[in-house]
């Protein structure tokens, strides 16, 4: 692999400090190392001790583990946050958008700009959400879109997370983490709020109810369980928002509707923000030995009398075969250019493209069209010979299930080492929220950063951490 | 709750035996320090004593399945730490914890935190056996980690139905566990084997004592040249006494009946719990032993069970 030039978002050519980073600097300046490494265990501390941890799958216990936390933040000036901004609402506009049209009537398949097997052969589809309107004809309540930067004024969208994204829980744990440790700093940087998160989610909620919800709306936390890897997450947003957290041996159906065990006997639920995924919601509808749904949840949220966050089928929009659309799809729910860029992305079910993804293997990042998490993925650049030939067999088996895009240059930012203080790769997801009246995004997100020297896998079950995130005021 | 807001049956089930078993972790690690102390200063048969605690904590069998005859240093451990006892310290502990996380939002930040760093600092320090040289430092680390969570409930937690469903955890374990200690022991307390020269010398009573964390205050009601009848009367009927029958009793009722007013509508459990009042707590030492202490200890453990699953039954914690 070449030598590739890094763009740091702090000293972008290795002796001028940005701006977004001119006040932090002169505070970092001052501090030793040994002073930074006492900060970065009390901050490890902080979170053990709350108990934020994630439960990682695929080992025989279910464990709990901490998401490393760096103590460096990574800052994004107010202006640079703005266009940002721009470009999500347009985003997220036009994926509800979409969702609305391929559950209707498709008008962007007969216009030919995707081509009808994109949608019909797709395993997130959902035909039985086929001319269904979802309470104020919002599908997408809550979005996660991972962008990354590449330059001063490039940033791509990596993928877009409408289902269930998570993560929001540690842009605000990570928050009260530096307030606590550095308040002082917070008096020197100009830092926008995150906080409001709870209650914007709660108010997005509430206004996507059914017609005819009598009284304030009941809203409720569908999570699969203390053993979940989000579960922590699913708690902290219930009692932050100060609903229920309910599984699916709290809920039944009495008289037409969705209702939860409380001490006094079944009371009705009007929304339920679910952290379950589409498959395992209802057993009569989806798969039949799901023990995490309800028995006719589908039915009733299809009698209008229970809105469903995110609505079920929205797997069909963030889908990586779908992400190469997009251009096309903001352009033909917009009218306009799309804002946000898009990595270039083939498509292994196309021949030609299959054909210059296997030439180029060892250059290229691969994706299953279905993951998630990082799983299933192949970075070119750092796979071995035998990995690479691995992943050549399973493209030539099933390359449907395929794309690939280039090994971008991801930004990195200073991170605390082992060593003292190195460039790291970071990504980041903001989080936008969508009620039938406006959007709102919450200034600022969630960054992830790849903790080992030179890797370019964020994900928390792959070794990644994670840092706050600084919008600046303008 | 507010905002018009009603717990679920789950969170209630959840705090309920949170603090069933917090409590139970406190009376383990209680029993184990009554042992150990009583070992080094009275006996001269240690395998017995042992024995003797752990039959009072109802281990004794599952103790004999899995340790055969290796017993003081076996049953330590065996009380503290092992996986297979499920009322180990560690065990009740991190029970207790599983169970603060399922009702995290029924909790306070401080509570919360409380049992995460209750169950982290004492897993930590029962990764390893514990001999009996470091015996002393790994029970008052337990009971300190116990005692502050007590203290963050007792200082942070609304009091609302939340804290009335805890409180009903604590005081069941808690009136179950006294009634088992006297249960083991109560032959030493019948009036009649005791006739003549008893004093707190006696090392059983001294271990009933200990085990129900009442050697101080017993002294302090009743000098130290009293005998079985007080004892009895002490930690059956007292309602001074925060681990008497009688005081555990009479917050079962209590907390009941907070929740009754709040139900609006008769919950037979309060009903139960003004029973048990009634018919037991009314007695006179006298009467007590003329009705059989044995069988009066009997009928108090049956009802608490009976009742228990009344308040499971009336707050929906299952179905």
């Amino acid at each position: 692999m070449d030598r590739t030039v890094f763009f740091d978002e702090m000293n972008t050519d290795g002796f001028q400090v940005r701006k977004p980073y001119e006040n932090y600097n002169d505070w970092l300046s001052k501090q030793t190392a040994k002073e930074l490494s006492r900060k970065n265990r009390q901050a490890e501390e902080l979170f053990r001790l709350a108990g934020i941890t994630f439960n990682v799958y695929g080992r025989s216990e279910a464990k709990e583990r901490l998401i490393p936390f760096d103590i460096i933040p990574r800052i994004i000036s107010g202006s640079e946050w703005n266009r940002l901004c721009r470009g999500l609402r347009q985003r997220v506009g036009a994926i509800n958008a979409f969702l609305y049209d391929i559950y209707h009537s498709q008008e962007i398949i007969k216009a030919g700009r995707i081509p009808r097997q994109m949608v019909s052969n797709n395993k997130a589809f959902l035909p039985q959400m086929l001319r269904h309107t979802p309470p104020g004809s919002i599908y997408t309540h809550i979005s996660g879109i991972d962008l990354v930067r590449t330059g001063n004024d490039d940033f791509y969208v990596l993928e877009d997370n409408v289902r269930t994204p998570s993560g929001v829980s540690y842009m605000l744990e990570n928050r009260e983490t530096m307030l606590h440790m550095f308040p002082e700093l917070f008096t020197k940087n100009k830092v926008q709020p995150v906080e409001n998160y709870p209650s914007d989610l709660l108010r997005t909620l509430i206004s996507s109810a059914p017609d005819g919800s009598d009284g304030t709306p009941t809203v409720a936390v569908l999570t699969p369980g203390i053993y979940n890897s989000a579960y922590y997450e699913h708690a902290f947003l219930a009692d932050h928002m100060g609903v229920e957290l309910v599984e699916a041996s709290d809920l039944s159906v009495v008289d037409g509707n969705v209702a939860m065990r409380t001490i006094r006997g079944y009371k009705k639920i009007d929304v339920l923000y679910r952290r379950v995924d589409d498959a395992y919601l209802d057993p009569l509808n989806f798969k039949p030995d799901s023990q995490l749904g309800l028995p006719g949840l589908f039915d009733i949220y299809k009698s209008g009398r229970i809105t469903i966050a995110n609505a079920p089928g929205t797997g069909i929009a963030d889908d990586k075969s779908i992400y190469s659309f997009m251009p096309e799809i903001i352009e033909f729910y917009t009218g306009e250019p799309m804002l946000l860029k898009n990595v270039p992305t083939w498509r292994c079910s196309d021949t030609d493209s299959l054909h210059y993804v296997l030439s180029n293997l060892s250059n290229l990042v691969v994706k299953e069209v279905h993951g998630s998490g990082g799983y299933g993925m192949l970075v070119g650049p750092a796979a071995s010979k035998k990995e690479l030939a691995q992943f050549e067999a399973k493209l030539r088996a099933k390359p449907d299930n395929y794309i690939a895009q280039p090994t971008l240059s991801l930004s990195t930012v200073p991170t605390l080492a082992k060593s003292g203080l190195a460039p790291r790769h970071v990504d980041l997801r903001p989080f936008v929220l969508m009620a039938p009246d406006k959007i709102k995004i919450t200034s600022g997100g969630l960054t992830r950063v790849a903790l080992k020297k030179g890797s370019l896998v964020v994900n928390s079950s792959q070794g990644g951490g994670t840092k706050d995130t600084w919008v600046l005021e303008e | 709750m507010g905002f018009g807001r009603v717990m679920l049956g789950k969170t209630a089930n959840g705090l309920y035996w949170m603090c069933r078993y917090l409590e139970r972790a406190e009376t383990t690690a209680r029993l184990v320090h009554t042992a150990y102390r009583i070992s080094l200063t009275r006996s001269n048969n240690l395998q017995e004593q042992w024995v003797s605690v752990m039959k009072t904590a109802g281990m004794d069998d599952l103790f004999r399945a899995h340790n055969g005859n290796s017993v003081v240093d076996n049953s330590i451990n065996w009380m503290l730490r092992s996986s297979r006892n499920p009322s180990s310290v560690l065990s009740s502990v991190s029970q207790a914890r599983s169970n603060a996380r399922l009702v995290r939002t029924a909790l306070t930040a401080i509570v919360w935190a409380a049992i995460n760093r209750a169950f982290i600092d004492i897993k930590q320090k029962l990764s390893r056996r514990v001999s009996e040289r470091n015996l002393p430092e790994v029970l008052e680390l337990i009971s300190d980690r116990i005692r502050s969570i007590n203290g963050a409930i007792e200082g942070t937690m609304l009091r609302n139905e939340i804290f009335n469903f805890m409180r009903l955890g604590t005081f069941i374990e808690r009136a179950d566990s006294t009634a088992r200690i006297i249960d083991v022991r109560y032959y030493v307390l019948l009036p009649s084997l005791n006739a003549v020269g008893s004093s707190l010398d006696n090392v059983q009573w001294d271990i009933i004592l200990r085990s129900i964390s009442a050697k101080g205050g017993f002294r302090m009601e009743y000098g130290s040249s009293a005998g079985a009848r007080e004892i009895t009367e002490f930690l059956v009927l007292k309602k001074t006494m925060p681990r008497s029958l009688n005081f555990c009793v009479s917050k079962l009722r209590q907390n009941l009946h907070y929740l009754q007013t709040e139900q609006a509508k008769h919950t037979p459990a309060f009903q139960k719990a003004i029973q048990i009042e009634e018919n037991y707590m009314g007695f006179t030492t006298e009467a007590l032993f003329k009705f059989g202490l044995h069988e009066y200890i009997q009928k108090i453990i049956a009802s608490l069970i009976d009742l228990s699953s009344q308040i499971e039954a009336d707050f929906r914690f299952h179905n």
